[in-house]
């Protein structure tokens, strides 16, 4: 698995599928560097499923170009077979058959002899926490289990290059956090993770670079801050020592910031959003500049912490930018 | 950001970085199974789906007693005298009419298993591509087989008498699974092109019915109008069961069976390429 970390695994360039009238797919760009964890973030329809699902040859491309480590995706979707492995949005075992039957027969299918078979699936099992259930037919798991035994599925040829279709929609918080520390533990081994997800928590927990998909077409690229930095400058939150001071706070914050202030339900906390949409605002110096004034009215300050706005805020105005504009790479970071 | 979510507490699960890396290792990458291997490997996933799913014998069983029970003793009395009078000449054709109504569940089969997402994986892995449908119709080779003994074992114990003996009734039930297999490509194809599981079986039945039904089956052709005689003619079960009685009489009738070999292949060809067409685009 010695892949060059300057190498691409995914390259594409005006990809498109369409289905009837429907361009689900309309012009990809993406260039996905080996070895990391690339994610597609976008709403419900955005084509992201769809673009997956060329770059594992389960679809073919109706144009443009595609490489999968260089492979063309069309002339030699055996090769790229060879490299991909897909964990689709839907259980894809086999859930009549059991956890060990489900991987002793893709390990078969792989070419491995049965008693190597028999040892890897017993050896995943145990990596992923089944081996309780590996006798228990898949269709009997809980949904965390479910995904486990799905990704496990997934590994089982060590890929390098996993395709991951929003692998946390519909799980609880315990076996999504379950399913982050696969990825990253599968990361850390060298495969590439292309991840497809709606949440922008995840993509910020675990992309290094992600691409924002609306209509089939990227709309904006790059890592979670340039993103959020292409946005706005961030986000001042305050804990102040005595409740009574806060409504002296506030108007001086609002004065120094430039911007509206937030009381928030805790009586000593405060927030404020530094500088609008686009605005070249140097977040950093606005904080410290606050905080000298507040010190200089005597407000006592506990707390005081500066954030980047959250994906949810940039997609909402990557969107509504594209939205407007009539074309929407001009967004990109 | 505002919030950090706690580290959730003690787990049943909680992965390990070092497990996942041992099965990620960098081992040696095994040589891809050759397309014996990988049909031979999806049908075992059939027969593992039998042992969980016993139930799904239920058609192969009960079905071909009925059938063999309510034509001899319906027809028989009437037809042929007496009903072991007239198993003679029905038994291999119910037997012929049972297993092709079977081949049917393989398209249904395969439209159902389709939709699951498990052939997502199967086409994503780099083996001969029609192992994955080659594997599942062998594994329902195995469900015509056992109609087929079932009903033989129903006939013998009414009275069927074959005049060709063990071997006569084993050739007769292996020309029988021959044409099933290829038979059953085309309910490969309507499984892919149709949407659902029940348009599936109402296509199947439509082209069913008449097939079995207007052959030699049941009654001698002679009996019939000239205009339905013709087409009993060419009727591909009419030669099958033609061939089927002859081997199992201990009579064969060479043109019947080389006719019935050449069908088959024709019929492999055609929907075997037709089907492979069709999963390869899906």
């Amino acid at each position: 698995m010695a892949v060059n970390s300057t190498s691409l695994a995914v390259e594409t360039s005006g990809l498109v599928k369409t289905f009837g009238k429907t361009r689900a797919v309309d012009g990809l760009d993406l260039a996905v560097p080996a070895g990391t964890v690339y994610g597609l973030l976008g709403p419900n329809g955005a084509g992201k499923t769809t673009a997956v699902r060329m770059l594992a040859t389960l679809l073919r491309p109706d144009g443009g170009q595609a490489r999968v480590f260089g492979h063309d995706l069309r002339t030699e979707a055996d090769a790229v077979r060879t490299r991909v492995s897909l964990t689709g949005q839907f259980a894809s075992v086999d859930e009549d058959l059991t956890g060990t039957e489900n991987l002793v027969l893709l390990g078969r299918l792989l070419g491995y002899r049965r008693p190597v078979a028999r040892e890897r699936a017993a050896q995943l099992l145990a990596a992923f926490g089944l081996t309780e259930a590996a006798d228990r037919q898949v269709k009997k798991y809980s949904g965390g289990m479910r995904r486990r035994i799905d990704i496990a599925a997934s590994i089982l040829n060590t890929p390098d290059l996993l395709f991951l279709d929003e692998p946390t929609t519909g799980l609880d918080p315990r076996s999504r956090n379950q399913v982050w520390e696969i990825i990253r533990a599968v990361v850390a081994q060298g495969t590439t993770v292309l991840l497809t997800t709606q949440y922008l928590d995840e993509a910020d927990q675990l992309a290094g670079r992600i691409a924002v998909i609306d209509e089939g077409r990227v709309i904006a690229e790059g890592t979670p801050g340039q993103l959020k930095s292409s946005i706005g400058a961030g986000t001042v939150h305050l804990r102040l020592r005595d409740a009574a001071q806060r409504p002296e706070a506030e108007r001086l914050l609002a004065k120094v910031l430039d911007t509206t202030v937030q009381p928030e339900a805790d009586p000593v906390a405060l927030t404020a959003r530094v500088g609008g949409s686009g605005a070249a605002v140097d977040a950093a110096a606005a904080g410290s500049r606050a905080l000298a004034e507040l010190a200089g009215a005597g407000i006592v300050v506990d707390e005081f912490s500066l954030g980047q706005p959250s994906l949810d805020e940039v997609f909402l105005a990557l969107t509504d930018k594209a939205a407007k504009a009539a074309t929407g790479t001009e967004v990109a970071a | 950001m505002s919030t950090t979510t706690v580290a959730p507490e003690s787990t049943a699960y909680t992965p390990s970085a070092e497990s996942i890396a041992a099965v990620l290792a960098p081992g040696e990458k095994p040589r891809r199974p050759g397309p014996l291997s990988a049909s031979l490997t999806f049908g075992w996933r059939a027969m593992l789906k039998i042992k969980h799913v016993p139930e799904q014998l239920f058609d192969v069983t009960m079905f071909p007693i009925i059938m063999t029970l309510m034509f001899t003793y319906l027809f028989g009395g009437a037809l042929a005298g007496s009903p072991r009078e007239y198993l003679q000449y029905l038994l291999p054709g119910i037997m012929v009419t049972s297993v092709v109504m079977i081949t049917m569940y393989t398209g249904v089969g395969l439209n159902t298993d389709i939709e699951k997402g498990v052939f997502d994986r199967f086409r994503t892995l780099p083996v001969w591509r029609p192992a994955a449908l080659v594997g599942m119709i062998l594994g329902d080779l195995l469900r015509y087989v056992l109609a087929a003994l079932v009903i033989m074992g129903v006939g013998l114990v009414l009275g069927f008498r074959p005049g060709g003996g063990v071997m006569g009734v084993a050739a007769g039930i292996g020309l029988l699974v021959v044409f099933s297999f290829a038979f059953s490509w085309i309910w490969t194809w309507f499984g892919l092109i149709l949407r659902s599981e029940k348009s599936v079986m109402g296509v199947s039945m439509l082209v069913l019915f008449p097939l079995t039904f207007l052959s030699n089956v049941f009654v001698q052709p002679t009996t019939m109008p000239g205009w339905l005689q013709a087409f009993v003619d060419v009727n591909p079960i009419t030669l099958l069961v033609a061939a089927v009685r002859s081997v199992m009489a201990g009579a064969p009738d060479a043109g019947a069976i080389t006719w019935v070999l050449v069908a088959s292949a024709v019929c492999l060809v055609v929907f075997g390429t037709l089907t492979m067409h069709r999963y390869n685009r899906k």
